[in-house]
């Protein structure tokens, strides 16, 4: 792993409006160097905002942003060391391929056939050596993808943003794009700022999340961490697919809450730190399994073929809709409509959430 | 866009007749009719003679003398008016470019909702005759009119400023007239600009005169082209601003073409004449920036 954690980017009680409107509303973020930080939330949530704010395309209106220890207030952009990948690439149109991936370098002075025969490099790490001679507009959108990222990655900046570079691509080269970025920030080094509202897209590359709603940061950790731990309602239904149960809760004592399913199933579970009451409990789909006999009954409404997996809509006893995930493996056996089953709840299925 | 969508093909010559017609009667047969007059016949008291000469490009190019019993000579007088007027629609158009751009830029980096209102104030002077403009601009600028009288009254000067009657005047009246010419193509430019890229050029270290000099410029270049071309062109043939703010001793072209076709002093040939050669300057110069255009696409 990494060797030592500085800070690259320290974020501290950042306030941002535009006149009515209030974008961030404090937020606070630490960013280790060499990592890969996703900031992930709906589209509104501020995630743009925040990277202008980094970029210095915009002023915070209270608060400080910190770059290895310096505060950047007074920073202009074109003197922060860090680079944009922008969300619809803003290539220079005029400009042939290699003149847009050299552009930042020939701008920090470095002479011609240096920044000639670097531009080229990076060209060729994206695979695009064939293309240096051309206009933006004769590439492909995956391709001026690529051509942002060369000219963004060429000075070799101590940060990169990404806002949201993905969004405008197919699936196939979205799935492609995402192996290779993650590829690339492993092996420069530089701490990436990925946004996304793509929950898949963040789970997948990042080494951190930042999920974000309404200006705020809800949950700050690894994928794992917001997947399997998460602190409120807003990002366990954000993140991944899960069933919300409205329970009564009992007790919560070292981290276990007592609950009550609407139906009358009682079980303990892992919770947040709330007041017994009623609170959203969240169910993971996948790790819940159809055992025979199990304390939880319900019953088979309709099975949704999704190729890889198996989706078994069901009914807890007191009528709520409930969702299963199934592997679709040789050996499964699937209950047809109107069957009763018994569902068993894995280790870390059920989750009690904070509002 | 073009071509893309072939169902239209049969209907594309019919829906095409009623641009021809317009461009063949009101472009080319004028012109053709120029060209033909350039080459007939002065009649006294105007009109032409149905007999084909080279008179009145002669009379242009080359003098032989007051009364015409001497050798061949190239004539200057007229060539001296046309680079004058040159000279005069040359900073025109620059004087236009300093103070259009800014306003272009202003006026489309203003919200949506107030730029109209901008636009519309810079265009309601144009909704006024040219010639009654010219003419207010001359009692604006003459030794008893207000500007004159104001300088005076705050004691900036001491007698008024001799304005109208010279190279000056004409150059004002030139600017006032084509500025919007200039602005409102720029201002198409700005709008439809890209504000990322000054972003993205900021963001790669770019200096904001760099940006300026390196992004924004080439990439609304061709709003500034053609604000230049709407405002060199009528600039080099205006003949108002001239004959009524230059008086006798500044001549333009137009004001040269004008006299041709006016009462009985009138040379309808030679004013047709200085027509084609002012067009032929105005095409090469055209064809001479569209290939140097091309050259720099191709590159
Ligand atoms: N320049 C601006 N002027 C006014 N409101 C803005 C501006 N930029 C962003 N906002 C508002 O701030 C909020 C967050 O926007 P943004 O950061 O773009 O969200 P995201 O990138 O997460 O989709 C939105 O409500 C948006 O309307
Ligand atoms: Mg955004």
């Amino acid at each position: 792993m990494k060797s030592k954690m500085t800070t690259a980017i320290d974020i501290r009680d950042v306030v941002k409006t535009f006149g009515e409107v209030t974008a961030l509303h404090g937020v606070s973020l630490g960013i280790a160097d060499n990592a890969f930080f996703t900031l992930l939330g709906p589209s509104g949530c501020g995630k743009t905002t925040l990277l202008r704010l980094i970029a210095g395309f915009e002023d915070v209106t209270s608060g400080e942003i910190r770059l290895f220890g310096e505060s950047i207030a007074r920073l202009e952009p074109n003197r922060r060391p860090v680079n944009t990948v922008f969300q619809h690439y803003a290539l220079f149109p005029h400009m042939s391929v290699i003149d847009n991936v050299a552009f930042g370098l020939k701008m920090q002075g470095m002479d011609l056939p240096a920044r000639t025969a670097r531009a080229g490099q990076m060209l060729e790490m994206v695979h695009l050596s064939d293309y240096a001679d051309r206009l933006p507009a004769q590439l492909s959108g995956g391709q001026q993808q690529r051509v942002a990222l060369a000219r963004a990655l060429a000075p070799a900046p101590k940060v990169l943003l990404l806002d949201e570079p993905l969004s405008a691509l197919d699936l196939k080269l979205r799935q492609a794009m995402r192996v290779e970025l993650k590829q690339l920030q492993e092996d420069t080094g530089i701490t990436f700022i990925f946004v996304t509202h793509d929950q898949e897209e963040a789970l997948t590359m990042s080494d951190r999340i930042a999920v974000m709603s309404a200006g705020q940061v809800q949950q700050v950790g690894s994928a794992q961490e917001i997947y399997e731990a998460p602190v409120n309602l807003f990002v366990a239904d954000f993140i991944g697919e899960t069933n919300l149960l409205q329970v009564e809760v009992h007790e919560v004592r070292e981290g276990r809450a007592t609950v009550t399913l609407p139906g009358g199933h009682r079980f303990a579970c892992p919770s947040a730190p709330v007041a017994p009451g009623r609170h959203a409990l969240s169910i993971r789909p996948e790790r819940v399994t159809i055992t025979p006999g199990a304390d939880l009954s319900a019953t088979v409404d309709r099975v949704v073929y999704l190729g890889s997996d198996l989706q078994v809509l069901v009914r807890l006893a007191d009528g709520s809709p409930f969702t299963i995930r199934l592997q679709n493996a040789a050996r499964t056996e699937v209950p047809g409509p109107g069957t009763r089953i018994g569902l068993h709840l894995e280790e870390g299925a059920a989750r009690l959430l904070a509002d | 866009m073009a071509g893309g969508d072939t169902s239209w093909r049969p209907l594309a010559r019919p829906l095409l007749i009623p641009a021809w017609l317009v461009i063949g009667i009101f472009a080319l047969l004028p012109v053709l009719l120029m060209a033909v007059y350039s080459f007939l016949t002065k009649e006294f008291r105007g009109g032409v003679i149905w007999d084909f000469t080279l008179t009145a490009y002669d009379q242009f190019f080359i003098t032989r003398g007051l009364f015409g019993d001497e050798a061949a000579q190239v004539e200057w007088t007229y060539i001296t008016i046309f680079g004058l007027s040159i000279l005069q629609a040359g900073i025109c158009t620059a004087l236009c470019l300093i103070v259009g751009f800014p306003t272009a830029w202003f006026i489309a980096t203003r919200p949506a909702r107030t730029r109209a209102v901008w636009l519309f104030l810079i265009t309601i002077p144009y909704w006024v005759n040219l010639l009654i403009r010219t003419v207010s601009l001359k009692f604006l600028i003459r030794d008893n009119g207000p500007l004159n009288e104001g300088l005076m009254s705050i004691g900036l000067i001491d007698g008024p400023l001799p304005l109208v009657n010279t190279n000056l005047a004409v150059q004002l009246g030139l600017f006032y007239s084509y500025l919007p010419f200039m602005v409102l193509p720029i201002y198409a430019a700005v709008e439809r600009y890209n504000f990322a890229l000054s972003e993205a050029a900021a963001d790669l270290y770019a200096s904001r005169w760099t940006t300026l000099r390196e992004i924004v410029l080439p990439v609304v270049r061709p709003g500034i082209v053609a604000g230049c071309i709407l405002v060199f062109v009528p600039a080099l043939g205006a003949f108002l601003a001239p004959d009524l703010l230059g008086g006798a001793k500044t001549f333009m072209i137009g004001s040269l073409i004008e006299e041709q076709f006016k009462g009985s002093q009138g040379n309808w040939p030679f004013g047709a004449a200085v027509s084609m050669i002012l067009l032929s300057l105005v095409l090469m110069a055209l064809l001479i920036y569209a290939r140097a255009a091309a050259r720099e696409g191709e590159r």
